[in-house]
């Protein structure tokens, strides 16, 4: 992927802090329903700390509310999630090993990016000053943004900002929902940049994404969804895991509805 | 409850309410001012000490299922809503039949009726919430909370109006605060009570048993799409 | 990282809500869109209900403090919708969940910075009110203050509360003012009764009314703290 000036990779940001705890993931027989309408049935997976695990399906799958779920946001109907490596029950307010990012970009429109970066800086108690958060900034491109009201900023410029602040905290459990999504090459350049880091790191990923997407190479594991279930789990062989996927995902009548 | 226990139960339920409708008639005194229109009294404030009951069973409901997050929680705390803002109904249409004949006027803005109007918004309030709710499990807890909000907020209400109807005093309907019962209209009194409570009881648990159905056609068509 | 026990989750709150608080004040000066619109509103009502009653000057000082309270109430229950609907928006709402901080700070950093608001517009209108009601507001502003202060809280935090209630119910925009208005009862009644008193020929301040806007208040503010966390939840 060829380099450009404006992702100067910043040093390894998203990593995890020193001595920070690792943590895994499982889910356990895991359903969710909205309603009379189910959305995941019989989920039930452990991703180990440090692994890189990226989760297909087609549009609608459920692959958001799997997300979702992973993150504690929403409550399964039955089964549990847990986060392997710190206490039950807590949840995301006990802690700060989490990050999440979704398809809306959790950003506060009236506020300038630099407001946003200070606020959340604040409630994760990030001793950063204004200046550190300047140079985040500058390193996903947007460092002459950083007094714009986040209402002005183009798709590609939020997605970048939200990842910028769901990295803020170094997370060591990161869930991402299609991260790519509206960034331009430039910008996926830098998100790779960003991946490759992580996956050498005691970090763990779980990321939703489409099979045709570059950050699909950094995968050391693929999982995807078909019919409401996880049709598919593979942890050797991506290539053809891939294609695997592909296939099952174009069969995907909508499943369990 | 199939079959004789039902049948039973209804039977248990029409024999009490036929007791206190003969009590009422014939075994309580008349009352010496207002006449035979008085007998209203009986349903009216009966109805208004069941709907507390109802109400009262609301609450619980909300706070066990906030507790237990078990579905049937929630049954229980729509059908004892729905009673009793069904009794609340009665108890603000039987205000006015008494009134008009003592008071010449169909309503007074007393403590106790405004504060059971009142009342009766509050729960139904509630059910509309409810209704604009579509996800069940969204449904059940966020009108939990409602309802515990709802049930505190009573004694606040009947408070703030009786303090307030002391500084404006209006024509009061169901007897003053310091008017005693005959002993024998008090005795009739409970029994219309039991009655009602009876009544209550029994829609309630219909109500539920409604609820409870439904969910099991829900759960079965569900089934049948994804199987 | 860190990890918290429950007893520590909950000394996150104060300076939680303090942030959030100041980030609620910032963006609703920035715009002062809610502003603006709650104290053209209560100026509305004020002058509607002036049309339609047309009351006497006497009618009018016996009158005032009801139409006062009950513009407040109107245009507090619109004014309240957007706390919790704006955070649906662009999902904030997840990125101070996921934050580690007691969810309660959630609750009380809006419940503070809506009574700010609610506050800010009450004591603009409150001159106008007394011009168009003849009603001698300066010399009894300080028990006046306490009267609006009581009673705007319990707006704020019902309000604040029903806002996250509702946020995703179907006709939210009705649904709020049609849960608030019955709901708040004894916050109308009792404050009416209170600024009543302070308005009279001669000034009374009445404890019974503030007794029970405390009540409301101390009772609400403590349900919705505990109750606050399964209102957020998916």
């Amino acid at each position: 992927m060829p380099a450009h000036s404006a992702s100067v990779l910043p040093p390894a940001p998203a990593a995890p802090r020193a001595g920070a705890v690792s943590l895994g993931l499982s889910f356990d027989q895991v359903e969710k329903r909205f309603g009379p309408l189910s959305v995941l049935r019989n989920v039930t997976f452990q991703v180990a700390a440090g692994e890189f695990a990226i989760l297909l399906g087609a549009n609608g799958s459920g692959k958001t509310t799997l997300l979702r779920l992973a993150a504690l946001l929403a409550q399964p109907t039955r089964g549990t999630v847990r986060w392997e490596g710190i206490p039950a029950g807590l949840g995301p307010q006990g802690n700060d090993c989490a990050g999440y990012l979704g398809h809306l970009s959790q950003l506060y429109d009236e506020l300038t990016a630099l407001e946003n970066l200070q606020f959340f800086a604040r409630l994760y108690r990030l001793p950063f000053s204004a200046e550190e958060l300047r140079t985040r900034l500058a390193s996903a491109g947007l460092d002459s943004w950083g007094g714009t009201l986040v209402r002005a900023f183009s798709r590609g410029m939020r997605q970048r900002l939200a990842l910028v602040r769901v990295f803020l905290h170094s997370p060591s459990l990161l869930l991402l929902d299609e991260p790519s999504a509206g960034l331009d090459t430039p910008g996926i350049d830098w998100l790779a940049g960003i991946l490759t880091g992580l996956r050498d790191s005691a970090c763990t990923v779980l990321m939703s994404t489409h099979g045709d997407s570059p950050l699909t190479a950094f995968a050391s594991r693929v999982m995807w969804l078909a019919g409401g279930k996880l049709a598919g789990d593979a942890q050797a062989d991506i290539p053809s895991a891939l294609r695997q996927a592909d296939i099952a995902i174009r069969q995907d009548r909508g499943g369990v509805r | 409850m199939r079959g004789f226990g039902n049948v039973a139960g209804a039977g248990v339920v029409a024999a009490l309410l036929g007791v206190a409708g003969y009590a009422v008639f014939f075994v309580a005194p008349q009352e010496v001012s207002m006449g035979d229109i008085q007998r209203i009294f009986y349903v009216h404030v009966a109805s208004a000490w069941t709907s507390f009951v109802a109400f009262f069973l609301v609450f619980l409901a909300n706070i066990a299922y906030l507790w237990r997050r078990q579905l049937h929680w929630d049954w229980l705390a729509v059908s004892a809503a729905e009673v009793g803002v069904a009794f609340c109904s009665v108890v603000l249409v039987t205000g006015p039949l008494w009134a008009k004949p003592v008071w010449g006027i169909w309503w007074t803005w007393d403590a106790r009726l405004t504060s059971t109007f009142v009342l009766w918004l509050l729960y139904v309030s509630y059910l509309l919430l409810r209704s604009l709710l579509p996800d069940p499990a969204r449904r059940a807890t966020i009108s939990a909370v409602f309802g515990i909000f709802t049930f505190l907020d009573v004694p606040l209400v009947y408070m703030s109006i009786r303090w307030f109807r002391t500084q404006h005093p209006q024509p009061v309907i169901a007897g003053g605060e310091g008017s005693g019962l005959d002993a024998v209209m008090w005795q009739v009194f409970l029994v219309m009570w039991t009655a009602l409570l009876a009544l209550m009881a029994r829609l309630v648990w219909q109500r539920y048993r409604l609820e409870s159905l439904r969910h099991q056609v829900d759960e079965l068509s569900f089934g049948l799409r994804a199987g | 990282m860190s990890t918290k026990s429950p007893a520590a989750v909950a000394w996150t709150l104060p300076p939680a809500a303090l942030a959030i608080f100041l980030r609620e004040l910032r963006a609703e000066f920035r715009t002062r869109e809610l502003l603006n619109t709650t104290v053209v509103f209560v100026l509305i009502i004020v002058v509607m209900f002036s049309f339609s009653l047309n009351p006497s000057a006497q009618q009018a000082r016996e009158f005032g403090p009801g139409l006062l309270w009950l513009a407040f109430l109107f245009a507090g229950s619109l004014m309240l919708q957007p706390a919790f609907t704006r955070e649906l928006a662009s999902d904030t709402i997840s990125s101070l969940r996921m934050a580690p901080i007691d969810p309660s700070a959630i609750l009380f950093g809006k419940v503070a910075a809506n009574f700010f608001f609610l506050t800010f517009a009450e004591w603009l209108m409150l001159p106008v009110f007394g011009v168009l009601f003849n009603v001698p507001v300066w010399p009894v502003v300080g028990p006046l203050a306490m009267v609006l202060g009581l009673g705007t809280l319990g707006v704020c935090v019902a309000g604040t509360a029903f806002s996250a209630m509702t946020a995703q119910a179907r006709l939210r925009e009705l649904l709020l003012p049609l849960l608030l208005l019955p709901f708040l009862a004894p916050v109308l009644v009792a404050a009416v009764d209170a600024t009543s008193g302070l308005f009279a020929e001669v000034p009374e301040l009445r404890f019974t009314p503030l007794k029970i806007l405390a009540a409301f208040d101390v009772i609400f503010l403590t349900a919705a703290w505990l109750l606050f966390e399964n209102l957020i939840e998916e």
